[in-house]
Parts: C-alpha cells; sequence; structure tokens
C-alpha cells in the first residue's frame, strides 16, 4: 500500500501539467474528463488505501512513502516524503472525495466560460498542493503545499479577473495570509534551532525531553504557528480577507474556502498538537480566538444579503468552532467538525452556485425567494445543508460533531463555562441565520425569475453532499447515547485523548440545552422571517446602525484601514521625494557643482595653460627648494 | 671650466626665459611653436654644459634626443597648424578656442 500513496498527489499534478500545457488546444469534454478525472482516480486510490488502512493498520498507524530526498543542507536533510495516518486520511478523503465532486460539479458549471482550461488547471494544482500539505511528513514539504495552496486561491479568487474588485479580494486573501504564512516560517526557523529538526514525528518525539512545559520558546513556537493557522484559516483578527474571497466562481468557494483549504490551520495546530499540549497558554489563546470568532463571524452573516457571503461568514464562524475544539484539547471532534463541515459547506456552496446560475447571478437573497417549488430538488439538498448547519439534533450531521465541541468546551480540562456560553450563544445565532437564509431564498414571494434548470451533473453531486451531510454524523455517536465512536477510535491513535474534568453533570443535560438552543434560533428566524414579515424587519429603521455594523463585518476592514493603510499612506505621502534618493542626489548635486567651477579653467585659452603649467613647475621648485 | 659651465648655464636660462615670454605673448600659432623650439634648444644646452661639466657622454646622448623628439614634434605642429589654417583662416590662439568645455 506504501507505493501507492504518491499516485494520490500525483494524478492531480499530471492533470495540471497537461492543462496549463496544452489547455487551450483541448476541446472541453476532453479537458473536463482531464480535470474531473485525475481527481476522481485519486479519490478512488484514497478510498482503496482508506480501505485498506482500516482492514490492516499499517505498523506504527501509518503509512510511508520516501520518494527522493530534496535537499541537505548541513544538519538539515529534507526528504519528499509522504506520510498517511489516521488524520491524514480524514483529510486525503475530504480533498479528494469532496475535491471530486466539486470538479464534476464544475465541469457543468464553468461550461459556458472562456478560460474552462485554466480553471481547472489550478483546480488541480490546488488539490495536488493540498494534499501534499496534509500528506508531508516534515513540515517544510507541509510549507510547501501551504504556499501552493494560497497561490491556487489566489488564482482561483481572481479567476475572473476582468472585474478590477475580484483582483483586488485576490490580492487581499493573498497579503493577509501571507501575514500569517510569515509567522508560520519564523515558527518553523525557531523549532529548527530548537530540535534541530523539521521531520514531524521527530519534533512530536523530541519536543517533551526539550521543553519545559510552558516555557518561553515553546509558548513563543507555537504561538507562530498558531498564527499561520489563524491566517489560512480565517480567524480573528485575520479573518477580513475570507468574505470578499467569494468573488471566485462558487466551486472554488466550495472546495477552497469552505472544505478544505482554510482548514488548513486546523489541520496544522492538530498536527502539531504535541507542541500545543506543552503550552497551556496558547491552547487557551486558540480556545478564545476560536469562541470570539465564532460569535463575531456568526453576527455578521446575521446581517448579510449576499448569499455567499452569508456562507462565508458561517464558515469563518464554524472553523471558529474547531478553533475552540482544538483549545480546549478536543483534538478529535475538532476533526470530526472538519469532516462533517466539509460535506455539508460545500453542499451550500455549490446549491448556492446553482441558485445564482439559474437566477442570472443575482446574489442578493431579498431578490431571490420562492425557490421552493421551482427548484425542488435545490430546496431537499440545500434543506439538509442548511440543518446539519444549524446543528438540527439526530437528522444532521453538524449536530454531532457540534454537539461534541458543545460538550467539551465546558467538560474538557481546559473547558470553562464562558467558552461553552459562547459556543452555545454561536449556535444559536448559526440557527437564526440558517433559518434567515432558507426561509428569504426558497419562502415567499417569487423575486427574479429562473432562466433556466440545472443540469443533472451539478444535481449528481448534491444529491451525494446532502446525503453525507445528513449520515456522515451517524459514524460518532455521543458516548451517552450510543458506543459508536468509530471515528475517534480511529484519530485518537494519532492525536491525544481529551482530558475531563473530574465531577461533571450528565451530558444528556448539555444535549437538551443545546437542542433547545437551536430549535429557540429555528423557532425566531422563522417569527422574523416567514412570509412578509422578513421584508419589514430588515427595513427597521431603529436597527439601521447595527445592521451596517454587522454587514460591515463588525467594521474590521474599515477598522484596518484606519490603523494600517492610513498611517502607511501617510508615510509614503511623507517619503514621496524618497528620503533614501536625497543622500544620492545630493552627491549627484555636489559633483555636478565641483565640475561647474573647475570647467571654469577649461576656457580654451592657451595662454592661460601655460600659465597653469608654469605656476605647477613653479610651485614644485619652491616646494624642493623648501623641504 | 666651472666658470665657463655656470656662463653656459645662465645663457640656457635666459633662453630659456625668452622662449617661455614668447610663448606667453605671442599670438600667433607659429610663432608660438618657434618659442617652444627655442625652450626645447635651451634645455639642450643645459644638458650640454652638464655633460660637458662632468665629463659624461649623457648629456650630449639626450640633447640627440631632443633634436630628434623636436624634429617629430616640430612636423606634427607643422601638420596641425596647416589644418587650422585651412578650417580657420586664422592663426590667432585668441581666435581657436573651440575645444574648451
Amino acid at each position: 500500500m506504501n507505493q501507492l500513496l504518491a499516485y494520490i498527489p500525483a494524478f492531480p499534478l499530471i492533470g495540471f501539467l497537461i492543462l496549463s500545457l496544452f489547455g487551450r488546444k483541448l476541446p472541453k469534454p476532453v479537458i473536463a474528463t482531464i480535470g474531473a478525472g485525475t481527481v476522481c482516480i485519486a479519490a478512488i486510490i484514497t478510498i482503496v488505501l482508506g480501505v485498506s488502512f482500516l482492514q490492516t493498520p499499517p505498523a506504527g498507524g501509518a503509512f510511508h512513502q520516501l520518494l527522493w530526498s530534496w535537499f541537505k543542507v548541513g544538519k538539515l536533510s529534507i526528504d519528499i516524503s509522504l506520510q498517511v495516518d489516521a488524520l491524514t486520511l480524514v483529510f486525503i478523503f475530504i480533498i479528494t472525495f469532496v475535491g471530486a465532486l466539486i470538479h464534476i460539479y464544475s465541469t457543468f458549471f464553468m461550461w459556458h466560460d472562456g478560460d474552462y482550461a485554466r480553471f481547472f488547471a489550478s483546480m488541480n494544482l490546488f488539490v495536488c498542493a493540498m494534499l501534499l500539505l496534509v500528506m508531508a511528513d516534515n513540515l517544510v514539504l507541509l510549507y510547501l503545499g501551504w504556499e501552493g495552496v494560497g497561490l491556487c486561491s489566489y488564482l482561483l479568487i481572481g479567476f475572473w479577473y476582468e472585474v478590477p474588485s475580484n483582483c483586488r479580494a485576490a490580492n487581499k486573501a493573498f497579503l493577509i495570509t501571507r501575514i500569517g504564512d510569515t509567522a508560520l516560517l519564523i515558527g518553523l526557523f525557531l523549532l529548527f534551532r530548537e530540535l534541530g529538526t523539521l521531520n514531524i514525528q521527530g519534533i512530536l518525539q523530541q519536543a517533551p525531553a526539550h521543553f519545559t512545559t510552558g516555557s518561553a520558546n515553546i509558548v513563543l513556537i507555537t504561538i507562530l504557528l498558531m498564527i499561520g493557522g489563524m491566517g489560512k484559516s480565517a480567524q480573528m483578527p485575520l479573518q477580513t480577507w475570507l468574505p470578499d474571497a467569494m468573488a471566485g466562481p462558487s466551486p472554488v468557494s466550495a472546495l477552497i474556502h469552505a472544505a478544505t483549504m482554510v482548514t488548513a490551520g486546523v489541520y496544522l495546530i492538530a498536527r502539531m498538537h504535541g507542541l500545543f499540549q506543552l503550552s497551556p497558554v496558547t491552547m487557551t489563546i486558540v480556545a478564545i480566538i476560536g469562541a470570539c470568532t465564532l460569535l463575531v463571524a456568526g453576527c455578521s452573516a446575521l446581517a448579510q444579503t449576499d448569499i455567499k457571503r452569508i456562507l462565508a461568514y458561517s464558515t469563518i464562524s464554524q472553523i471558529g468552532y474547531m478553533f475552540l475544539a482544538l483549545g480546549v484539547g478536543a483534538w478529535s471532534a475538532a476533526i470530526f467538525h472538519f469532516f462533517t463541515h466539509a460535506f455539508f459547506k460545500a453542499l451550500l456552496f455549490l446549491a448556492a452556485g446553482v441558485v445564482i446560475e439559474a437566477l442570472h447571478h443575482e446574489h442578493n437573497i431579498f431578490m431571490m425567494g420562492g425557490l421552493r417549488k421551482r427548484m425542488p430538488i435545490v430546496f431537499v439538498t440545500f434543506l439538509a445543508g442548511a440543518a446539519a448547519l444549524s446543528a438540527l439534533p439526530l437528522v444532521s450531521a453538524g449536530f454531532f460533531s457540534k454537539d461534541a465541541i458543545l460538550w467539551y468546551s465546558w467538560s474538557a480540562a481546559n473547558g470553562n463555562v464562558f467558552l461553552w456560553l459562547m459556543a452555545l450563544a454561536g449556535a444559536f445565532i448559526t440557527a437564526l441565520y440558517s433559518t434567515r437564509l432558507m426561509l428569504v431564498v426558497f419562502w415567499g414571494e417569487p423575486k427574479t425569475p429562473v432562466h433556466e434548470a440545472p443540469a443533472q451533473g451539478m444535481i449528481i453531486p448534491l444529491i451525494v453532499l446532502a446525503f453525507f451531510s445528513v449520515t456522515a454524523g451517524f459514524i460518532e455517536w455521543p458516548h451517552n447515547m450510543m458506543h459508536l465512536t468509530l471515528f475517534s477510535d480511529h484519530v485518537q491513535k494519532v492525536l491525544p485523548e481529551t482530558i475531563m474534568k473530574a465531577y461533571l453533570p450528565s451530558e444528556w443535560f448539555f444535549q437538551a440545552i443545546a437542542a433547545l438552543v437551536t430549535g429557540a434560533g429555528i423557532y425566531l428566524g422563522y417569527t422574523m422571517y416567514y412570509g412578509k414579515a422578513g421584508v419589514r424587519w430588515q427595513q427597521s429603521p431603529g436597527l439601521a446602525s447595527t445592521r451596517e455594523f454587522l454587514f460591515s463585518g463588525w467594521k474590521f476592514d474599515q477598522l484596518y484601514n484606519f490603523i494600517f493603510v492610513k498611517p502607511f499612506l501617510f508615510l509614503t505621502r511623507i517619503n514621496k521625494s524618497d528620503v533614501i534618493d536625497r543622500m544620492y542626489n545630493g552627491i549627484a548635486q555636489g559633483s555636478l557643482r565641483l565640475s561647474n567651477w573647475f570647467s571654469v579653467s577649461q576656457n580654451g585659452s592657451l595662454r592661460l595653460y601655460i600659465v597653469g603649467v608654469l605656476a605647477g613647475i613653479l610651485f614644485i621648485i619652491t616646494l624642493q627648494l623648501l623641504l | 671650466m666651472t666658470d665657463s659651465a655656470h656662463m653656459v648655464l645662465m645663457v640656457a636660462t635666459v633662453l630659456f626665459g625668452l622662449g617661455l615670454i614668447g610663448v606667453l605673448t605671442r599670438k600667433n600659432v607659429v610663432f608660438m611653436l618657434i618659442s617652444v623650439e627655442i625652450m626645447l634648444n635651451a634645455a639642450g644646452l643645459a644638458f650640454v654644459a652638464a655633460g660637458s661639466k662632468w665629463q659624461q657622454p649623457d648629456g650630449q646622448v639626450m640633447f640627440l634626443f631632443i633634436l630628434a623628439m623636436a624634429a617629430a614634434e616640430v612636423s606634427v605642429g607643422l601638420a596641425l597648424v596647416l589644418q587650422i589654417y585651412h578650417q580657420h583662416k586664422t592663426m590667432d590662439v585668441e581666435d581657436l578656442k573651440e575645444l574648451r568645455d
């Protein structure tokens, strides 16, 4: 099985190479076959690999494949070498499987686009880079994948580059994630200085002996890694790029900005769990950031009118849940939420893409309405996704994963009542905005005519994802309900078990509260947005300023504009004439002036020259006589 | 012997001074060239006097060098003067200032 590993990222890479080199000359059906086919093959290999992994677990809990040595400098030796353990398996399954569905969907979604080959080339490169990121067995290779996905994200956000705002969004995403990337890189340098290795297994083995718990070094390293994760995963305060990243095509939002790339930060922290456990301070910070992010983003989602921006804020909020879980030490709960979230959020984005396409590129949800009857299949699948997002008890995958996080945010040793309350408030808000989204888009009066029915090929991925959005949770039940924990059984071979508090109230109690809060959120959404009431509430003038505040995402963009952009522009204005250049200009001007002075002597008068020569001779002779 | 050498050196100095004054005061390029020749001959005379004083052949060897150099210099110089006259129709150095900065 070991030698199969390399084929998983290799197929998308081959697809990328073919499409980027010969894409312009190939007919569209061929491009679609190559683009989607390579990812489908990768998905099939992954499933074969996964089945073999579950039936006969490899020695040491991981498949390894050493491809070749990348470089050797001093004692730093980096191999191109892949490793698949249970944690990676979850990620590559999501990347290839959800990725394949999204690619199939894209072949229809992008059919009328002129740059068909460029789209699939970028998507294939993304899948390859993301696979490298999660399969890397050392942090340098991980970083290669990390930058690769950042590049592809940039390319795909700015895919329709004729529109200037799309380019701005792409630049913004690239620059803000770059802040995190820089922190991550510095963290890697520090790790190498401390441990002398960047091999993930090596780091995890050496760290407990090398660092004392809570020492300054380990806190600094973990905080830098955390900032790296925050940038990629759009956590506060680096979250502002993700809503703007919705400028890209819908399948891109589904694949990159919902299912896979934005969870790279979660993967990084989970992968480096050994380091984070040595630094309780960082764990607490991660939990607090997660909790704050999920609330802030959730509130912003309440006020958005663009269907994709609602989903973007909801993605930030859901990743906030994952960070919260990581922070309280509920490692497998975080990964489980990633697992279910990938299905339902990809589903929601793809369904949103169908809706937008059918309504002549209408993004505003208040211009939609009444789609329940006219697009029944999309309605049903969207309902499954929204139910999972709002964690509808027992019938949705989101319930099982989010309930676990809510439970651990109190019951884990690091958890406390405030984190739990924040998570609970987030659950309420999530239910509220999911209900709002559903009611406004699918109920009420039709406002925009549907101009074409979606292609069958776009519907099938929706149905598959909807199926998983409902059922993916059933592999991991809460302990008190059923002893079925397939997911955590395997993941906990890689990630440590959650340390619990000593005395705890019954888990039933928490589940009841969570279910109640979700129900309350849905009910409130129903009363506010069912029928015509929704429109009336939206236009009430008393809340206009609050709505405006939430609509702009808590004014974070304006804040950064004020803190960073304005002072920077001020400095550039001062420095318009370039202070450094002054010095060089001064030297040039000085020599020019000297030249002007001396050029007076070059007046062409032969006699003066001779006098000059004579004066020189006399001067030398005088010197000779005197000295 | 010493006195005559002294006298000859005095003559050479005077000759050199005359040449120099000629270069400085004359406006005509040809006369300036002639003055330069006088200065060269003054230097040659000084060499010969010094050679005869110390009974060395070097002085006369040096004079032969100067003679050869002067011949070459005059031929080039006159050629230049001829060209200058062709192009500018003047021999006055005050009017020939085109090479200034």
